[in-house]
């Protein structure tokens, strides 16, 4: 057996407020193969962005270690790219800047950087959009680019914390085909957090599935579906099935953070 | 034409929006016609808008205005600058780096408030009557403010972006360099043209001792002499050269940040 890309190794997080010390994250274990789309499924606040703002070395664990081909990680690198729910393009850079910026930093060339960014700008169905600026672009699209840019940079691992969150269903359907796609065509590793059923279904291979908080690991479930997926797997009895279990799990821990 | 007028923060026509402006000068034109021409006021308090106009032009013909003008100018323009060159980085790193927010906000935003004219007698004291103490009003009126101005614009740039940037590799100085400077750079500018805006309104107190030039001795020296016509005209010109500034800053502004508009050029 391989070593896993990504371990999360009894990773906690305590926060310390005025009223005390809140628990966001219990201890919490897991591990990403390489190429493997992992989503974590969870309530809103049950810390499923504070665990991948940890792996990304964005917060300090309060316990516990995280790793990356074995080694452990100290801060944020850019060997794990993110993708974030708000839009964070830089506004002052064309489209094409933007894919490339974590090139630039290293002082790769304009020539090279020009490849590369039309290269991921196909892969995203974004061609003729390299010298637009984010203003100009919908929120769809701003996330195609971020996803861009984030590749771009060859991470050994994407974190994407609910990128679609602030996106309107139709699209949000349609980025999760187009993500996908470019993830069936770079074969990256992802760890995906969101907070939609559905969502982490039908992109995920494996799903863990949060409790309300403190966050910890409720549950891992495999997903059944065959690759390439489209649409349409959204209807078969499968994705049904494991969409109403999911939706039990996700409504209990719901209804604990509503009612403590 | 008139659908909307008393509807709050409905958009009206464009003509009746600049028609209004027009109408408020206009209307404070005809206020001041009235006072002077019907006599209600002395003339020797409120000269008559025709008399300003012939004054004006005299005072143009002989050219001593626009030594005056000249003079004060290069007065606003280096103090201001002065406090920019020092302000704006300052800023920048009051607004980045925790520890030098701890070391600078409390002073400045201590002396802020202190008022820059009651200063006068010690810059006095301390840089003489020279072009520096005048230099000094303009700095000492702009900088505190602009810097604390510059501080909050760099605290705004977004989280986010900031975060982003790390996981993209970039390192400490990269992210000043590429990041927060850019982010900030459109705040920056229109922080600029606000505090340039008030250089000018402490001209007039920078000259009020030791000067022997300047729009603001020639305004001290009319009132002396009674020339209310010439006060006047003093500081028309000096809220239009404020003025002009302001839209210079602004086409700068729109000339330099087109990635703000959805038009993009």
């Amino acid at each position: 057996m391989t070593t896993p890309k990504l371990v999360v190794d009894h990773v906690g997080k305590r926060f310390t407020t005025k009223n005390g010390q809140v628990v966001a994250l219990e201890q919490t274990s897991f591990s990403v193969m390489e190429g493997e789309f992992v989503t974590i499924l969870g309530p809103s606040g049950c810390g499923k962005s504070t665990l991948l703002r940890v792996v990304a070395g964005l917060e300090e664990p309060s316990s516990g270690h995280v790793y990356v081909d074995g080694k452990e990680i100290h801060g944020p690198g850019p060997d794990r790219g993110m993708v974030f729910q708000s839009y964070t393009l830089y506004p002052w850079l064309t489209v094409e800047d933007n894919i490339t910026f974590g090139l630039q930093l290293r002082g790769i060339s304009r020539k090279e950087r020009r490849e590369v960014a039309q290269h991921y700008l196909e892969l995203i169905g974004l061609k003729g959009f390299e010298k637009h600026y984010p203003i100009q672009l919908s929120g769809g699209m701003k996330q195609r680019v971020a996803i861009a840019r984030a590749l771009a940079n060859d991470p050994e691992i994407l974190l994407m914390d609910e990128p679609f969150g602030a996106l309107d269903a139709q699209t949000r359907a349609i980025m999760q085909e187009i993500l996908l796609k470019v993830w069936e065509e770079t074969k990256k590793t992802i760890l995906f957090i969101t907070h939609d059923v559905e969502e982490s279904i039908f992109l995920g291979d494996s799903i863990y599935v949060m409790t309300a908080r403190p966050g910890r690991l409720k549950k891992n479930i495999k997903v059944p579906l065959p690759r390439p997926r489209d649409y349409h797997y959204k209807n078969s009895p499968e994705f049904l099935a494991l969409k109403q279990e999911l939706l039990e799990l996700i409504r209990e821990e719901s209804l604990k953070a509503v009612k403590p | 034409m008139w659908k909307n007028v008393f509807t709050p923060k409905k958009e009206i026509a464009k003509p009746l929006y600049t028609g209004a402006g027009i109408t408020t000068f206009l209307l404070l034109l005809a206020i001041w016609s009235v006072l002077s021409y019907g006599g209600f006021v002395n003339p020797l308090f409120l000269p008559s808008p025709g008399q300003i106009v012939r004054t004006a032009v005299d005072m143009f013909q002989s050219g001593d205005i626009l030594g005056d003008i000249g003079i004060s100018f290069s007065r606003v323009a280096l103090g201001f600058l002065l406090a920019a060159l020092i302000g704006v980085p300052l800023g920048i790193l009051m607004g980045t780096l925790r520890i030098v927010e701890g070391a600078f906000e409390p002073i400045i935003g201590f002396i802020r408030y202190m008022p820059a004219s009651a200063f006068i007698p010690l810059f006095i004291l301390w840089i003489g009557l020279g072009e520096s103490e005048k230099m000094a009003v303009i700095f000492f009126g702009t900088f505190f403010q602009l810097t604390l101005m510059v501080m909050d614009v760099t605290k705004n740039v977004q989280t986010e972006l900031i975060e982003v940037s790390y996981t993209l590799g970039a390192n400490r100085f990269q992210l000043f360099s590429r990041v927060i400077l850019p982010a900030s750079l459109p705040g920056i500018v229109d922080t600029l043209r606000i505090t340039f805006g008030w250089a000018w309104t402490y001209l007039v107190v920078a000259e009020l001792v030791g000067a022997s030039d300047g729009l603001g001795y020639m305004i001290m020296q009319a009132s002396r002499f009674l020339k209310p016509d010439k006060v006047i005209i003093g500081i028309i010109i000096i809220g239009l050269l404020g003025l002009l500034m302001d839209l210079l800053f602004k086409a700068i502004y729109r000339a330099s940040f087109s990635w703000m508009r959805k038009e993009g050029s």
